[in-house]
C-alpha cells in the first residue's frame, strides 16, 4: 500500500474532525452552561450551508457565503435561544429533545419551502481549488487543507475565549453555578443568548464548509449531528479541548477505518465480501470506540466538570 | 441613611410557606446581625432579597430604590453583593477568575481583596475547587467584594471552620466594618457576632420577633430565641 494514500487518508479524517469539532464545539458548550440538549444543532449547519450557497450563486462569491453563513446561523441561533429554547433549560432532557426534535421539522420543511427539494451546488472558490504539494511529494487538495486550518484558528480563538476572557470565565462560572453567576451581577440570559449564537455561527461555518464538498440540502445536518453528539460524549461534556481532540479521533478513525479495514479484510476475503464486510465494520467503529472511552472514563476525556 | 428596607415580608417553597413577615432593615455603613435557630427563615430571608427565591408578598428596598422581584443579577448591579451559604466558588475557576469574573470598578481591586486575604494571593493561579474550606469561605468573600457591593450579605460565613480561620475572618469583618463597609451578616456564633454587630434581628418561624442593640441582647431572650 502506498504511503502517499495513507498520509492522505489521515489528512481527510483531520478534516472531517475538524468539521465536526465546529459543530461539536457548540454543542457542547450549550449543553455544559445551559444544560440543555439541542437536537436543532444540526438545522443550524444546514441553515449556514444553505446561506452560503445561496449568497455565493446570488453574488458569485464564496466567501461573502461565508459570512452570510455565519451570520444567518447566529441569527437563526438567537432568534430560536429567544422565542424557542430559553423556556426549555428549566425542563428535563425529555421536554428539551421532543422540543429541539420538532425545531428539525420545521427547520427542514420551511428550508424546502424557500429553496425546494432539490440540492443546491456550492463551488469551491477559484483561489481555494486544485491540490497544494506537501512534503514528501503528496498532493492534496488544498480546499481540504483550508477547512483544516479555520478547524484549527477557530480552535485556539475559541480556546482564548474560554480561558483568557472575561466571556470565558462568565461561561465557565455559568457551568459551574448558574444561580450564583447571576447573584454576582451577570445577566446569563443575555449570557445564554450570546453562548447560543456562537454555537449556532461554528455550525452554520461547518456547513457552509462542507457544502462545498457535497451537496447542500435538507436533512444534511442530522447524520452530523449524531456524530458531533459522540465526539461530546468521547470529549467530555462542555469542554472545548475535549471536543478538538474527540473530533479529530473520531474524524480519523472513521475515516481510516473505512479505508484500512476493507484492505485488511481482502488479505483472507474475496474483494466483494471484504468490502462490504469491511464497510460496515469501519461504520460501528466510532461507536464501539465511544463505548470504550465510556468503560475507562465515564465523564469523557476532558469533561469540564471532573 | 437606610441601604436594605425589607418590610412584610413573606416567601414561600411551593406549598409551604417559610417567611410570614419578616421585617428587616440596614442603614448606610452599620452590621446588622440576622439570627435565630435552624429553619426559622434567615437563609430563606437572604435569598428573597436577591430574589433568588422569589417572595410572595412584601417589599424590599434598596438605597432608595424598590427592588422587589427585579432578577437577581439586576439587584446585585444596585450593590448587593452576596456571599452565600455553602460558598458556591466556582470550583473549575481558578482562584483569581472567581473574582475577575464578575468584578465591577471600585475600590475593592484585586489588589485589594489580596491586602485582606494574603493566601489568595499565593493560591491566584489554583482552581478554587483545590482550596481548603476556610479559603474558599476567604474567596467567597473576595469574590463578593470585587463587585464592590454596597451592602455585603454574608450567609453562615463561618460554619464549620477551624476556630484559627473563624478568627481569620471575623478579623476581616472587623476590618471591613471600619472602613464603613454595611454589612448583614448571618451567624449563630454570638460571641463572635457580638462584638462586630452594630445591631441585631432575630427571626422565629418566619417572622421578625426582635430587633435591638447587642447590650440589650440579654439571656431571657437569647434562651427564648437562640438556644438549642
Amino acid at each position: 500500500m502506498q504511503i502517499d494514500l495513507l498520509i492522505e487518508q489521515v489528512l481527510n479524517g483531520v478534516q472531517f474532525g475538524v468539521m465536526l469539532f465546529l459543530m461539536a464545539a457548540g454543542l457542547t458548550l450549550i449543553f455544559g452552561v445551559m444544560g440543555l440538549i439541542n437536537l436543532a444543532h444540526g438545522s443550524l449547519y444546514m441553515v449556514g450551508a444553505f446561506a452560503c450557497a445561496a449568497v455565493a450563486a446570488a453574488t458569485g462569491s464564496f466567501w461573502l457565503g461565508l459570512v452570510a453563513s455565519l451570520a444567518a446561523a447566529a441569527a437563526a441561533g438567537a432568534i430560536v435561544e429567544v422565542v424557542v429554547v430559553r423556556r426549555l433549560y428549566k425542563r428535563d432532557h425529555l421536554d428539551q429533545v421532543l422540543a429541539t426534535f420538532a425545531l428539525i421539522l420545521i427547520f427542514s420543511e420551511g428550508t424546502r419551502w424557500l429553496f425546494g427539494s432539490s440540492p443546491l451546488y456550492l463551488n469551491i472558490p477559484g483561489a481555494l481549488s486544485g491540490a497544494v504539494s506537501l512534503p514528501g511529494d503528496l498532493d492534496y487538495s488544498l480546499y481540504r487543507l483550508f477547512i483544516i486550518i479555520v478547524g484549527m484558528a477557530v480552535a485556539a480563538g475559541l480556546y482564548f475565549l474560554i480561558a483568557h476572557t472575561r466571556l470565558g470565565m462568565r461561561i465557565r462560572a455559568g457551568e459551574s453555578d448558574r444561580e450564583m453567576i447571576a447573584a454576582l451581577g451577570v445577566d446569563i440570559t443575555t449570557l445564554y443568548t450570546l453562548v447560543f449564537a456562537l454555537g449556532a455561527a461554528l455550525a452554520g461555518l461547518a456547513g457552509a464548509m462542507v457544502g462545498a464538498l457535497q451537496s447542500v440540502q435538507v436533512g444534511m445536518g442530522e447524520p452530523v449531528l449524531i456524530l458531533a453528539f459522540v465526539v461530546v460524549v468521547i470529549g467530555g461534556i462542555g469542554s472545548i479541548k475535549g471536543a478538538l481532540i474527540g473530533a479529530v479521533l473520531v474524524g480519523v478513525i472513521d475515516t481510516l477505518g473505512r479505508f484500512l479495514l476493507p484492505a485488511a479484510l481482502h488479505l483472507f476475503l474475496p474483494a466483494s465480501q471484504a468490502a462490504s464486510i469491511g464497510g460496515s465494520i469501519a461504520s460501528m467503529l466510532i461507536y464501539v470506540f465511544m463505548a470504550l472511552v465510556l468503560v475507562v472514563r465515564p465523564q469523557g476525556l476532558f469533561s469540564a466538570n471532573a | 441613611m437606610t441601604l436594605l428596607e425589607v418590610s412584610a415580608l413573606e416567601t414561600c417553597y411551593g406549598a409551604s410557606q417559610a417567611l410570614f413577615g419578616v421585617e428587616l432593615a440596614v442603614g448606610e455603613g452599620e452590621v446588622v446581625a440576622l439570627m435565630g435557630r435552624n429553619g426559622m427563615g434567615k437563609t430563606t430571608t437572604i435569598r428573597s432579597v436577591c430574589n433568588l427565591t422569589p417572595p410572595r408578598a412584601g417589599t424590599i428596598r434598596f438605597a432608595g430604590r424598590e427592588i422587589t422581584r427585579l432578577s437577581p443579577h439586576r439587584i446585585a448591579r444596585c450593590g448587593v453583593g452576596l456571599v452565600p451559604e455553602g460558598r458556591r466558588c466556582f470550583a473549575n475557576l481558578t482562584v483569581e477568575e472567581n473574582m475577575r469574573a464578575a468584578a465591577r470598578p471600585g475600590r475593592w481591586t484585586l489588589e485589594a481583596v489580596h491586602d485582606l486575604f494574603p493566601q489568595l494571593a499565593e493560591r491566584r493561579r489554583q482552581y478554587a475547587g483545590t482550596l481548603s474550606g476556610g479559603e474558599q469561605q476567604m474567596l467567597a468573600i473576595g469574590r463578593a467584594l470585587t463587585t464592590n457591593p454596597r451592602l455585603l450579605i454574608l450567609d453562615e460565613a463561618t460554619e464549620g471552620l477551624a476556630p484559627l480561620v473563624r478568627r481569620e475572618i471575623w478579623a476581616a469583618l472587623r476590618r471591613l466594618k471600619e472602613l464603613g463597609q454595611s454589612i448583614l451578616v448571618v451567624d449563630k456564633t454570638l460571641k463572635e457576632l457580638m462584638p462586630v454587630a452594630d445591631r441585631c434581628i432575630i427571626l422565629e418561624k418566619g417572622r421578625t420577633v426582635w430587633q435591638g442593640r447587642p447590650a440589650d441582647l440579654g439571656e431571657d431572650i437569647q434562651d427564648r430565641y437562640l438556644g438549642v
